[in-house]
């Protein structure tokens, strides 16, 4: 993936070998409480999910439900009660709702961090930096400061900030939520673009029906408290899709419906 | 980077192959179609964004630089003048016996005979020369101080409040005890500055740390800088704004303590400073001449921090959108 996005994708075939795991994320059985002993929030219970290589999975749930508190184990940033998560190719990106990018380095600065904490060599830095900026489209914005970028721009540098990392997964949470429809709608056509011409395997949190439904070849929904896997979906719509598509409308009045059910089911008792 | 439709309708999408068994059986045909039929053209779309972009950021709007300087110098230059009318009136009618409050004129001209003698900047700068070199003492000490009590939890609970405590203490409480240790010298002088510019100094770095949005840490670990790779790529330049107004308040511990100490530590083998002409002033009980030694302690305090601090404070603000422009 550190060669160029077309020639990944035209490699894309044969990159993947028989040696190569067959999952670029393996959640198993995994469950997180969190509180002291005694006084204990169980927040996922019993999850389990396969990232295939090259897939991309979106994780549907209501707020609270622990969509963040899952990816953020997946990242590693925090640890599982019980259960297992293996991610074969390292340490998986992670782009969160907030942009998190540096304020006090450019925007070319930021995705240099992640190359040299990469390893990458410092004469390299700035050609991959300004090569990155290109796949999101932002070309001229190399010296530019993060709060002279737009919310939509923002994120792209902190997509391309992701893809630096030159991890086989990355883990995005709710990163388009705070931008307006028409940003994010781009932004949709601009992930799955990227997402087409890489090997990126993407395990995607929404609480957005639409969106999960736009972009994934998998939705997985979650209930709340406990989070639990409700139910999976297959999406066979082509790609590109558009989010007005009637087959992706016809597929979230489904999955919509579901999730429903769920939360009704807490105000039951 | 070519557009879409060069790169994907003629990706060979062999990747059902790789898969396991069990999970093609799950996901009939989902993969096959799914990246196929191009329908966004690629140009539009990027043309699209390019609009998205130039729509949304705003342009900055630079205002005329004399105009900037007139509206920031103009205030002060009048709120001084009025300081001086006021003086002035108050010296003509006589508040107090012309010894006792002499006029604006009568302190310029000592100010006068001193520069012409050749000894003002002597002073000014045995001085400032002391603060100087006491600021960046504490600077070298209280910096790796702050850092570890704000990231090593036993160093906090013990020193921490100490720590915080020592900076409501006044400076000059600490001479006695330095002349007591160090008798009257340069020794006594720096210990002074230094008990009073390191609490401050390390404060504000414990501040600056403890303002750090969990956020940036986490981004940090995320791309890898954990460790001093965080500490210095992502914890440091995060908590500087904090940093720099720890040194900034630093330098006027400093000063102060300065000063205190040179009034009371006064030796003939010590260079006089400051604080040693204005106890000269008074010994002489010239009103003028202790006016002028005030003067010139509060021009120096304030011009160092105007020259050397506000710029850089004002230049790391900006450089992450955190000044108002104006
Ligand atoms: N560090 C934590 N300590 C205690 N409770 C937490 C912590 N992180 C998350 N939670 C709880 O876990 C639940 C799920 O949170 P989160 O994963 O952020 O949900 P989501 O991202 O789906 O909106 C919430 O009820 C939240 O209060
Ligand atoms: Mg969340």
């Amino acid at each position: 993936m550190a060669a160029t996005l077309t020639e990944a994708a035209v490699d894309k075939s044969t990159t993947a070998s028989a040696t190569d795991p067959a999952y670029a994320a393996r959640i198993s059985h995994v469950s997180k409480s969190f509180g002291r002993p005694g006084a204990q929030q169980l927040v996922l219970d019993d999850i389990t999910i396969d990232v295939a290589p090259g897939e991309f999975v979106t994780l549907l749930g209501a707020s609270g439900c622990g969509k963040s508190t899952l990816l953020n184990l997946v990242a590693g940033l925090d640890k599982p009660s019980a259960g297992e998560i293996e991610v074969p190719g390292g340490r998986p990106a992670l782009m969160f709702q907030e942009h998190a990018l540096f304020p006090w380095l450019t925007a070319g600065k930021n995705i240099e961090l992640a190359l040299k904490m990469r390893g990458l060599a410092k004469s390299e830095r700035r050609d991959e930096a300004e090569r990155l900026l290109e796949i999101v489209r932002l070309k001229g914005a190399y010296g530019k400061r993060v709060h002279e970028l737009s919310g939509g721009m923002r994120q792209r540098v902190a997509l391309a900030r992701a893809i630096a990392q030159d991890s086989q997964l990355l883990l995005m949470d709710e990163p388009f939520a705070a931008l307006d429809a028409i940003t994010r709608d781009v932004l949709h056509d601009e992930l799955t673009r990227i997402w087409r011409e890489t090997n990126l395997s993407v395990l995607f949190v929404t609480h957005n029906v639409r969106e999960a439904v736009r972009l994934a070849e998998r939705v997985v929904l979650l209930s709340s408290r406990p989070g639990r896997i409700a139910r999976e979906w297959e999406v066979g719509i082509p790609q590109p899709r558009r989010i007005e598509d009637s087959a992706v409308a016809d597929l979230s009045i489904e999955i919509t419906e579901q999730l429903r059910g769920e939360i009704r089911r807490h105000g039951q008792h | 980077m070519a557009s879409t439709e060069t790169t994907t309708s003629d990706t060979p999408d062999a990747q059902p192959e790789t898969r396991p068994d069990a999970r093609e059986d799950a996901r009939p045909d989902a993969r096959p179609d799914a990246r196929e039929a191009p329908k966004e053209n690629g140009a539009d779309l990027a043309g699209l964004e390019a609009g998205l972009d130039a729509l949304e950021t705003q342009t900055a709007q630079r205002t005329a630089f004399g105009r900037k300087l007139l509206s920031k110098a103009l205030p002060p230059i009048v709120a001084v003048a009025l300081v001086l009318v006021l003086w002035q009136l108050a010296y003509h009618f006589k508040v107090k016996e012309h010894y006792l409050l002499p006029s604006p004129a009568d302190v310029g001209r000592t100010l006068q005979e001193k520069w012409l003698e050749g000894t003002l900047l002597d002073y000014v700068w045995t001085s400032l020369s002391r603060g100087a070199l006491g600021f960046l003492i504490s600077v070298a000490i209280g910096t790796p101080l702050g850092l570890i009590v704000a990231r090593v939890k036993v160093v906090r609970a013990a020193i921490g409040p100490i720590l915080s405590g020592l900076q409501s203490l006044p400076s000059v409480a600490w001479v006695p005890a330095a002349i007591i240790w160090f008798g009257l010298s340069d020794a006594t002088i720096y210990a002074v500055v230094l008990l009073g510019a390191v609490p401050s100094i390390a404060n504000g770095l414990v501040a600056g740390v403890d303002q750090v949005p969990p956020l940036y840490l986490r981004a940090g670990r995320v791309i890898g800088a954990t460790g001093l790779n965080g500490v210095r790529h992502v914890l440091l330049p995060a908590a500087l704004p904090g940093y720099i107004a720890g040194l900034k308040q630093g330098w006027a511990f400093s000063w102060r303590s300065l000063m205190a100490a040179e009034l009371i530590v006064n030796a003939a083998d010590l260079g006089v400073g400051l604080g040693q002409l204005l106890e000269q002033g008074r010994e002489l009980q010239d009103m003028s001449w202790v006016l002028s030694a005030i003067l010139l302690i509060l021009i120096v305090g304030i011009g160092i921090e105007l020259l050397i601090f506000a710029p850089i404070e004002r230049r790391v603000l900006r450089s992450r959108g955190l000044l108002a422009r104006g």
